[in-house]
């Protein structure tokens, strides 16, 4: 057995859902697409031939029945996985999401848990326009009730839907298209991950990058740029926006004392707002300088590569940004 | 007798108007009967009964406006005589708050934290930009963060800039075109005089005083613990340094032992009229000065340390007074976290004594017998043999190691 | 288990019996709503008796039940204690689902009982999922799912009719249609007012049948879950009836005339099984008396168990948010 594999991130997420096919007959995959096509992103290719139609369930066009079913099925005693194509369609079953899955089992007393995996593509960069480009992941990460995870590495697709399957309540898990084709090693001695903290990717001294999914890698490569310039800059990869990982995140600005977030929400009301708002309140005397955040610009994402391009967060806004808080002059 | 009341017919309801009667006084009435039509601002609704009897009253009349639990007629119950007016239960209050039922006891608030001290109002004019960082660090050495060049994002004061003015002169960071005189650092000091007056003193005390020394090491494991658990949660202007501590037990021990505490005057020893402790001070330039908090052993250590702060901030930005430089009657020097593990003083005249603390380090340490390790610091004393003897000598560091094992008393 | 109700005096009395636990419960419902005991939102089913029990009897304990808003009738005719409901519309402890979901959102585990769902069309995907999870685990059950003809206006309906079909799942829909969502009549609502038809189209079985008759809701209940118990796939039964209150509380049913109610009152289930009851010599007066009493005792009992309630403390607000476990 090698040490280490190398696989892209969707052949790894590929293993997952086979190993969880595998070791849980009450586990099933439902989606559009998932079967004969193969998957949208290609992620499930070859699974029918092997599981066969009652493990890997190709559903109609139909979000919010087929949403709605595995929620149900789930509260009645298997552990479906179901795959929403992209987060674009999720707003079509986000009745179900919120209203039964994240909160049946409060409003039930604890009667009833729903141990349900969602499964949806997310994020822009491949010019594909406004309507299927955005990343709604910090969004999900409002509603009290479900977990939401983003692996932004080959480990994390390879292990997270093994923690998620275990977890009893609704997880959602965010893999951005644009990482499906990344590489990434897989360390055998690595066999399962948490689906609760953050992880420092690369340590630093100077600032504190805080970030997720494919904003991860650009933040890695700001992190290469700003070292050259004498600046060490410390990124945290979230993993987890619902809870967030207050630990690992105070931990690392209370030590840098400068913090740019990464997010490819768009900025007002997303996801870093809530970090940097949790930073302002919980870590305000340890603040040396204010609070960045490079997020997508306020608009619908456009088709044109160079208009997209701009409206997406960019290695170079989070290299000036990062050098403005750590050598202002 | 009893009461019928506008009921509630919706969350959103709070009052309606009586558009008609559907019965009158002397009707029977059962369950559910339907008794009257009411307008709400969803339109007309029938309202039923719930109770059993004779209508003895239509208190509201057609067209009166009434609010949810107003009282709109009175029920004789079957048999009772409807005459009188009843002592019935009050008319509940206009608006009253729903209640679902008996309401839980209220959980008697706790108490708000107290308002952590008001930050030093600022001069009149534009409030320097100062990172929060920057700003506890700058209240913790005693330094004015607003007198500061700030090299920080939008010329903001940052961390780096503080520590750089407490190991430079703060007189020298102040910008010139500051406007309120009252922030402008007074004269500061020559460093080459201030060395001499330095090398006059020490050659005196060396020639003319006859030092004996005496050492010992102090477990700070208790004290330190102490410290730790009352400052967990306070801010940082209310937190006490260890120094505090070493101060506080030093200035309560010279009360156990007095001959330490005066001076040699003219061949006789004078004691002094209080314990008036000399802490010693490195200016940056190379300066030192020893001012006295007089009475450091009447103090409580919150106030004390506050004046430690106070007279830090002034000894480095020249606001001593001359009273503070002329009563110190014993001098006690720390070396703090940046010194050596022990330091032997020299006296300064007239004084009789001078108490050193070095470095509290961890070291191997015999606690009930087995070998651990303790924060420990080194104490010194150096003491002029004309006014006293090793056995006085050896009281007063007993006295403070055994001071320094009961913090809260302090 | 045939397809035909015995409709001796035990059954008979029966049905009875379960469509007045139903209409006094809902009565005492209405006082204590005035009576500000219950807040919120508060549906009554008065008139609309004779579905809940008729389809009750042809189910299980196995089988499951999905229901709406208006959901006291089915939760009482599905076996949820009368206590422990009027515990829940009283906010306590001791409701079904800790007061945390009031009138709308009874859940009850030990019946199968999976709401109480107040979006309109929002429990239909959840029965298809239950039926699903039943395929596999409990093969034979049958999930009924309950639903106003308002619903079928909703996308979900559609997606769920057709997916309950074309996997063949073991759900009986059973669509109340008393003709009025909220306040929107269904003829300004549906271009097909003929709702069964629409299961049909999705090549469903459906079937219309008189809702103010609980014998014959019964009958086209077992018909139905025989089949589906059998493997044949969902059904469909569009069950005509009225609601004699208003949709809720605090609504002036502008929309609908007072000769309207009053003409459907002559077909009110509960006055016309009495009726029945007596003229076929089913039931004694002194039968009539002591369930009358019983049926009340019953009441006051769920009202005395309310009010003796407590309240689930406040600093258990966050608990069960997220779940530690799934409960077996």
């Amino acid at each position: 057995m090698t040490a280490a594999a190398r696989i892209t991130y969707r052949e790894a997420i590929r293993q997952a859902i086979r190993e969880a096919l595998a070791a849980d007959p009450r586990t099933f995959l439902m989606g559009e697409d998932v079967g004969l096509y193969g998957g949208c992103y290609a992620v499930s290719k070859g699974l029918l031939d092997e599981f066969g139609p009652t493990r890997i369930r190709d559903a109609p066009l139909a979000e919010s029945g087929f949403v709605g079913a595995c929620i149900g099925a789930a509260m009645a005693g298997l552990r479906p996985i179901v795959e929403i194509m992209t987060c674009n369609f999720s707003l079509l079953a986000l009745d179900q999401i919120l209203n039964n899955a994240a909160t049946i089992p409060h409003m039930s007393g604890g009667q009833f848990a729903v141990p349900l995996v969602i499964r949806m593509a997310t994020g822009g960069g491949r010019q594909l326009a406004a309507q299927h480009s955005h990343s709604l992941e910090g969004w999900f990460a409002h509603i009290p009730g479900i977990r939401v995870v983003v692996p932004g590495t080959v480990e994390d697709a390879r292990h997270m839907l093994r923690a998620a399957l275990a977890d009893p309540n609704p997880v959602l898990i965010f893999e951005h298209i644009v990482l499906y084709n990344a590489e990434g090693e897989l360390d055998a001695a690595v066999t399962e991950v948490d689906i609760a903290n953050a992880r420092i990717r690369r340590p630093g001294r100077d600032l504190s990058i805080l970030t997720y999914g494919n904003s991860l890698p650009k933040s890695l490569e700001a992190a290469e740029a700003l070292a050259k310039d004498g600046i060490e800059a410390e990124v945290v990869d979230l993993r987890v926006l619902r809870p967030l990982d207050n630990a690992t995140i105070y931990g690392s600005v209370a030590r840098t004392r400068r913090c740019v977030i990464v997010d490819e929400g768009w900025k007002s009301g997303s996801i870093s707002a809530e970090i940097a708002a949790r930073l302002a309140e919980d870590l305000f005397f340890e603040l040396d300088a204010p609070i960045r955040r490079i997020c997508s610009r306020e608009v619908p994402i456009p088709y044109a590569g160079h208009m997209e391009e701009a409206a997406l967060p960019r290695v170079a806004d989070i290299v000036q940004a990062a050098r403005m808080l750590a050598r202002p002059r | 007798m009893t009461d019928f009341v506008m009921p509630s017919l919706g969350a959103d309801m709070e009052r309606a108007k009586v558009a008609e009667w559907l019965v009158k006084p002397g009707d029977r009435v059962k369950k559910g009967d339907v008794v009257a039509v009411v307008e709400t601002h969803k339109g007309a609704i029938e309202i039923e009964i719930f109770q059993e009897g004779t209508v003895a009253e239509l208190c509201a009349r057609e067209g009166d406006d009434v609010p949810v639990g107003g009282l709109l007629a009175r029920l004789s119950a079957p048999g009772e005589a409807p005459a009188e007016r009843p002592a019935g239960p009050p008319a509940p209050p206009v608006r009253e708050m729903p209640r679902a039922g008996p309401q839980p006891a209220r959980e008697p608030k706790a108490e708000a934290p107290p308002a952590p001290p008001r930050p030093p109002v600022p001069p009149a004019g534009p409030r320097a930009k100062v990172s929060p960082a920057a700003r506890r660090r700058a209240a913790e050495l005693g330094i004015d963060a607003d007198a500061l060049a700030g090299t920080g994002v939008d010329g903001s004061v940052t961390l780096a800039d503080v520590e750089l003015a407490a190991q430079t002169h703060a007189a020298a960071a102040a910008p010139a075109e500051e406007p309120a005189p009252a922030r402008k650092t007074r004269g500061g000091f020559d460093p080459a005089e201030m060395r001499k007056a330095i090398a006059a003193a020490m050659g005196r005390s060396k020639r003319e005083i006859p030092h004996y020394y005496l050492t010992g090491t102090i477990d700070l494991g208790t004290a330190l613990a102490w410290l730790e658990r009352y400052n967990d949660g306070r801010p940082p202007d209310g937190r006490l340094l260890p120094a505090v501590l070493l101060l506080k037990a030093t200035a309560l021990g010279l009360r156990a032992t007095p001959q330490l505490n005066g001076f040699w005057e003219e061949g006789a020893f004078r004691p002094g009229p209080g314990v008036h402790v000399g802490w010693a001070i490195s200016l940056r330039g190379g300066g030192l000065v020893a001012p006295a908090i007089h009475d450091a052993d009447r103090k409580p250590l919150p106030e004390l340390m506050a004046a430690l702060r106070d007279l830090v901030g002034r000894a480095r930005s020249g606001g001593l007074r001359s009273s503070e430089l002329m009563d110190p009657t014993v001098t006690v020097t720390s070396l703090g976290e940046r010194g050596a593990d022990a330091v032997i003083g020299v006296i300064y005249p007239p004084q009789v004594a001078i108490v050193g603390f070095g470095r509290i380090a961890e070291r191997p340490w015999i606690v009930d017998g087995l070998v651990t390790k303790r924060p420990v610091v080194s104490i010194s004393l150096a003491a002029d043999h004309r006014a006293s003897d090793g056995h006085t000598g050896g009281l007063l560091l007993a006295e403070i190691d055994r001071l320094l094992q009961e913090p809260e008393r302090l | 288990m045939t397809d035909k109700p015995r409709l001796d005096r035990t059954h008979a009395q029966h049905l009875y019996r379960e469509m007045l636990r139903i209409r006094r419960f809902e009565a005492k419902s209405a006082e204590m709503y005035q009576a500000r005991k219950i807040r919120g939102f508060l549906h009554l089913y008065d008139g609309q008796e004779a579905i809940a029990v008729g389809i009750m009897q042809a189910l299980e304990a196995r089988d499951a039940v999905v229901a709406t808003y208006r959901d006291h009738g089915q939760a009482i005719a599905r076996g949820v204690p009368m206590g422990a409901i009027m515990a829940e519309m009283f906010g306590k402890l001791e409701g079904t689902c800790r007061g945390r979901g009031g009138s709308m959102h009874i859940f009850h585990r030990a019946t199968r009982f999976y709401g109480g769902n107040a979006i309109v069309g929002g429990g239909l995907p959840l029965a298809l999922g239950i039926a699903m999870a039943d395929k596999e685990l409990r093969p034979g059950a049958v999930t009924a799912c309950f639903f106003g003809e308002g619903a079928v206006g909703e996308g979900e309906f559609h997606e769920a009719m057709n997916l309950a079909e074309l996997w063949s799942l073991p759900v009986l829909f059973v669509c109340e249609n008393n003709l009025y969502a909220m306040g929107v009549p269904l003829e300004i609502a549906e271009a097909e007012t003929a709702i069964y038809r629409k299961a049909q189209a999705y090549r469903m079985p459906g079937e219309m049948v008189d809702g103010m008759n609980p014998v014959l809701v019964e009958a086209a209940a077992r018909r139905a879950v025989e089949s589906i118990r059998a493997g044949n796939g969902p059904c469909f039964l569009e069950c005509r009836t009225y609601r004699f209150r208003a949709h809720s509380m605090f609504d002036a049913q502008l929309y609908r005339t007072r000769e309207e109610v009053e003409h459907w009152k002559e077909r009110d289930p509960v006055p016309r099984m009495l009726k029945w009851l007596r003229e076929n010599g089913m039931a004694s007066e002194e039968e009539l008396r002591e369930m009358d009493a019983a049926i009340d005792a019953e009441v006051e009992a769920a009202v005395r168990f309310a009010e003796a309630g407590t309240l689930e403390p406040v600093d258990e607000l966050e608990r069960f948010v997220l779940m530690t476990g799934v409960p077996e």
